[in-house]
This record gives structure tokens, C-alpha cells and sequence, in this order.
């Protein structure tokens, strides 16, 4: 009886400290309802999901922090995840939307030795 | 449904404080290395989906549950959420079962005397309220199949 004092605003509350997630879980749901070929998602999943969002990027903050040489400047830096990224495993999956950054002059560089070695692989050879 | 591609990233406020309680006390973030987590985490709940999905459809499922998203987990090498996850879901659960018994606590009770006050203050948490309503009509239906079968 005393618990049905509470207005229904405490109640949401307590519920959202139980759950012990900061991510919306609704707007979870929309990303994985926006893959193809899902129909319905039960509402353990989706919490699951979303709780387990949280800890890949805690994972993956605290992976390319103590990977990179972020640990002396006391930083995090996009090159730092985009390393992490390309080397490790678990993360391989991001290397598409993680590419590493390289200078367009590099970029240049290569795209010429690689039309070079297409037209005459002899000169590209001696060069 | 999603109908604008903003829709399908997380909350940046959210995702800076999760990466801030978990690396050490001032350390700099760049907004480059911000943006880049919180697409990838949209990347990882997509693969997730879709993996725990193969798991669903194998089993001629059409509704993805706890399980195939565990499943999900081990086949992604994330073992190392495994444990925390299981554990937050049986937090989940029990909390989910008191509020839905609170809410039907409640439900009595605003059908005994109109509170027009609670209900304003509803309408504010439209948001909150899409999220916390679907589960509530599952528990009752749940519990009243229970009580059939009992």
C-alpha cells in the first residue's frame, strides 16, 4: 500500500535507475528495426542490445585509448580508433566507417604509381 | 519508422558521458573521436541485429529474443560482455515485473479518483512513456495467460 503513493513520475524514475542504462532504448529499437529481414524484436532483446551498446563504447573508448599514444598527451583522437579499427580483431567490422586518414598528397602519389604500373609495368619497374 | 537518417544515431550528450566514466578523469576527447564512436556504435547495433537475426531465422523464429542476441555476442567475439549483459537483464526483468505491478497499483488508483495533475505531467514524458508502456501491456498479458493456465 505505501509503494502506491508515489506519483507515476517517481515511478519512472526508480525504473530507469533498476535498468541501469543511459542509451534510449527506443531509439535502439529503431536502428535494429531499420535492418532488413527484422520483423520483431522482443523487449529483452532490445534492452540487451542497448545495454550492450554501452559497453562496446566503453570498449572501444578505453581500447584505443591505452592502444594509441594517447596516454601521454591525456587524449583521444579520431587516428586513435581508426588504428584500433584496422588492428584489432573485434573491431575489423568498423574499418568502413573508421578509414584512416591519409594526406591527399599520399593519396595522389599512389593513385599515380598505380596508373603508372597499369600502363607499362616495365617503366614502373625501373622506377 | 526512421524517417529522417538523424534518426538512426544515438544521442551524442549520451554517448560522451558513457566514453567519459570510462576512460580516466580528464582526458580529452575530440569531437572527430566522438562523432566516430557514436556512428560506430549505430554500426555495431545494426551487425548485432543482424547476427542475432541469423540466429532467429535458423531457428524458424520470427521474433528475435534475448538469446539470439547473447548468441549474437559470442559470434561477434564480444564473450566479454556475456556475463555484465546477463546480469543486467535479470536486473531488467525484476524491475519490469515490479513496475508493471506498480502501474496496475497505480491504474487502480487513478480510476478510483481522477488525478488530472499525473496526467499532465505524462503528456510531458511523451517519449518516456512510448518506451515504458509497451512493456507494461506485455507483463499484464503475460500474467493473465498465467493465471489461465494456472
Amino acid at each position: 500500500m505505501k509503494m502506491s503513493q508515489n506519483t507515476p513520475d517517481k515511478d519512472d524514475q526508480s525504473s530507469t535507475n533498476k535498468k541501469a542504462i543511459s542509451l534510449p532504448i527506443s531509439r535502439v529499437r529503431l536502428i535494429m528495426k531499420s535492418s532488413p529481414d527484422v520483423s520483431c524484436i522482443n523487449q529483452d532483446a532490445v534492452f540487451l542490445t542497448t545495454k550492450a551498446t554501452e559497453l562496446f563504447v566503453q570498449h572501444l573508448a578505453v581500447a584505443s585509448f591505452n592502444n594509441g599514444p594517447g596516454k601521454e598527451t591525456n587524449s583521444l583522437s579520431y587516428t586513435d580508433l581508426a588504428t584500433t579499427a584496422e588492428e584489432m580483431d573485434t573491431f575489423h567490422f568498423l574499418t568502413d566507417i573508421l578509414p584512416k586518414k591519409i594526406l591527399a598528397r599520399d593519396y595522389l602519389q599512389s593513385l599515380e604509381q598505380m596508373q603508372e604500373e597499369d600502363n607499362d609495368d616495365d617503366d614502373s619497374a625501373d622506377f | 519508422m526512421a524517417e529522417r537518417p538523424e534518426d538512426l544515431n544515438l544521442p551524442n550528450a549520451v554517448i560522451t558521458r558513457i566514453i567519459k566514466e570510462a576512460l580516466p578523469d580528464g582526458v580529452n576527447v575530440s569531437k572527430e573521436a566522438r562523432r566516430a564512436i557514436s556512428q560506430a556504435a549505430s554500426v555495431f547495433v545494426l551487425y548485432a541485429t543482424s547476427c542475432a537475426n541469423n540466429f532467429a531465422m535458423k531457428a524458424k523464429r520470427k521474433t528475435l529474443n534475448a538469446g539470439d542476441v547473447l548468441a549474437a555476442m559470442e559470434e561477434m567475439e564480444f564473450e566479454r560482455f556475456l556475463e555484465p549483459l546477463r546480469e543486467a537483464l535479470e536486473v531488467y526483468k525484476k524491475g519490469k515485473k515490479e513496475v508493471s505491478e506498480q502501474k496496475r497499483k497505480d491504474k487502480e488508483k487513478k480510476a478510483d479518483s481522477e488525478n488530472d495533475k499525473s496526467r499532465e505531467e505524462e503528456e510531458e514524458e511523451e517519449e518516456e512513456r512510448m518506451e515504458e508502456e509497451p512493456e507494461a501491456e506485455n507483463d499484464a498479458e503475460e500474467e493473465e495467460e498465467d493465471e489461465v493456465e494456472n
